[in-house]
């Protein structure tokens, strides 16, 4: 019982001394900086670790244990709501965000390949911006989180039927160091 | 009486004359699968000089003539033109209604002089003709430059044939975008990537390329210099940057940016400042296309429900739909006489070229494949070239704009697709 209280205080003030200013938009011309910069604070008062068992720990990414590890959101055809099933896998990205507020994260949306690809990007970016605007309702910051579209260009099933389809009407979620 | 070391020579000059650059990987091949309704007849004699280059050069003139789809190759034996002396009634009796020929000569200086005439027939009269002196590795380019002339001489419009295409080879786990002549030889990369590349556009006056690259996981426009191979980056806003399209003064890119929520319409300088609002919707706005006047820009959008066409001023106001039959018409590419507008159309799962005139709102399907994307006019407005599926891979293909000269063009193992096709240099 002791770790737990522990854990929870340790949220606790990880996210209340968490937020930082975002970063400041690039000039119109340049190239984003995309190097990684990943660091996670360790208050002094906590014996909490960062490793594999906490909800908010930079492993429970990698943890298949771990709903975090999950990162794909999937979507009806014409139809840009997160569905009831993908709650849960929004709302723990949202604490690990809150939790990490130095975490910056890549959500890349997809569509399926029919018709114009240009209008296809368009299109994965609706599911992209699906994602992200329900990150930031749930306490996600606008300067933490990117969504950008790859269209119909890099399909998870390169197949061309409905499943198919389906598996890449998609928007995927990707930390700094994963792109 | 050729030594066998000049005959090699001339027999590699041949080479390159005839396949491009023998080098080039992922070479384009063209086939020719649907003619014109009523072709010109017309004779190409043997080009006169070393008879293996004479011919070399004869042949791309006939075979850009032949895949036009608009003239019929009356067979002209093996022997030259005696241009002193023409025998037009022996051409008469063949069936020929035009004739041309000339010779090859080296020049002192290494290069070669070729001299051509054009004749009428039925007239018995010249139309006209042409001398050219180039280096060998012009010979290609200066037969294309003859089938424009006899082209332009007998049809009354500019000819293709020295203009150049840009599309994307996507082959195992990686991307070029290359440029060709519009024959398909000549093919040289301007950009290898371990990722997409999409949208190519050619600047007006033929010297830069700008396209969308997925190099750092998301969408960014770059405007790329085709001489140096410099290029730099003109849209790297937050979220994805789509769909470059030139202003005909060659100033100004029409994009389409998400930074500011959805896919919405942008202007911006060439060099990526200056970035304004085109129009503001809550739908999906994209694929802006300048008219040739450089009034307009029409552009897809589904702000009424589904992917149509609409247009707007480029200063901005009022948005007009374009495109009511259908679904889903989308991809709005004008001719360059800005009388009629090539676009894509759905039906249920089918994606077809489909074309518009303007001015009377009818529109024609153009094809009979289901997976047509990407059309793109020639600059002489005749020929629209497009990518589709064939075999099970991307392949482009062209069709005239009255629907009956069909061409394919396809990379062997290798999926093609976006196609742009290139203006005229002047």
């Amino acid at each position: 019982m002791r770790s737990l209280f522990f854990v929870a205080a340790a949220s606790l003030i990880l996210a209340a001394c968490g937020s930082q200013p975002a970063a400041p938009e690039q000039p119109a011309a340049g190239v984003e900086d995309r190097t990684p910069k990943v660091k996670v604070e360790t208050p002094a008062v906590t014996q909490v670790t960062t490793d594999s068992g906490s909800l908010t720990g930079l492993a429970a990414l990698k943890d298949p244990k771990s709903i975090l590890s999950k990162r794909s959101v999937f979507f009806d055809y014409d139809q840009y709501v997160i569905k009831a099933e993908f709650r849960p896998l929004i709302e723990a990205h949202a604490r690990f965000l809150v939790a990490n507020a130095k975490m910056k994260m890549l959500i890349q949306g997809n569509a399926d390949e029919r018709g114009s690809r240009e209008y296809n990007l368009a299109l994965g970016q609706k599911r992209a911006d699906a994602v992200k605007k329900n990150l930031t309702l749930l306490g996600g910051k606008e300067g933490q989180i990117e969504s950008v579209s790859l269209g119909e260009e890099k399909p998870r099933n390169p197949g061309h039927d409905e499943a198919a389809w389906a598996e890449n009407r998609r928007g995927d979620m990707l930390y700094s160091g994963e792109y | 009486m050729l030594a066998p070391i000049s005959r090699g020579i001339f027999a590699s000059l041949a080479v390159l004359l005839l396949a491009g650059h023998p080098l080039a990987h992922a070479q384009l091949a063209m086939e020719i699968t649907g003619a014109g309704a009523n072709r010109l007849p017309i004779a190409i004699a043997e080009f006169g000089g070393e008879r293996i280059i004479s011919h070399a050069l004869t042949s791309v003139v006939r075979t850009d003539l032949d895949h036009s789809g608009l003239f019929r190759l009356i067979d002209s034996g093996e022997a030259p033109l005696n241009d002193g002396n023409i025998a037009y009634g022996d051409w008469k009796n063949r069936g020929a209604d035009a004739l041309a020929g000339g010779s090859l000569a080296a020049t002192a200086a290494g290069r070669y002089e070729t001299r051509f005439r054009l004749f009428d027939v039925q007239k018995q009269s010249l139309l006209g003709g042409q001398a050219y002196v180039a280096g060998s590795a012009q010979l290609r380019s200066t037969a294309h430059r003859i089938s424009d002339f006899i082209y332009e001489k007998l049809l009354g419009e500019p000819g293709i044939f020295s203009t150049r295409i840009a599309y994307v080879v996507k082959s195992t786990g990686r991307y070029e975008l290359q440029i060709a002549d519009a024959d398909g030889a000549n093919a040289q990369t301007a950009l290898a990537s371990r990722e997409p590349i999409i949208s190519p556009a050619w600047s007006p006056e033929g010297a830069r390329l700008a396209y969308v690259s997925f190099e750092a996981k998301k969408p960014i426009i770059y405007v790329h210099s085709l001489a140096t191979g410099s290029r730099h980056v003109a849209a790297n806003f937050k979220g994805s940057n789509s769909a470059p399209a030139w202003s005909p003064d060659g100033k100004r890119l029409a994009v389409v940016l998400s930074k500011d929520g959805g896919s919405q319409l942008f202007l911006v300088n060439v060099d990526g400042s200056g970035i304004t609002r085109l129009a503001s919707s809550t739908a999906i706005d994209t694929e802006p296309r300048f008219s040739p006047d450089g009034q307009w820009i029409y552009f897809t959008s589904d702000r009424g429900g589904s992917p149509q066409i609409y247009r707007i001023a480029v200063s901005g106001g009022e948005v007009t739909r374009v495109t009511f039959e259908g679904s889903y018409n989308v991809s709005p590419r004008l001719s360059p006489d800005g009388r009629s507008m090539v676009y894509v159309s759905g039906n249920g799962s089918r994606f077809q070229v489909a074309l518009m005139d303007l001015a009377s709102k009818q529109t024609q399907i153009l094809t009979d494949s289901a997976k047509d994307e990407s059309p793109s006019f020639s600059p002489n407005g005749r020929m629209i070239i497009y990518a589709t599926e064939s075999g099970g891979r991307g392949v482009l293909a062209a069709v005239s704009s009255d629907g009956r000269v069909k061409q394919k063009l396809s990379v062997q193992a290798a999926d093609v697709r976006e196609p742009a096709w290139g203006p005229f240099i002047k």
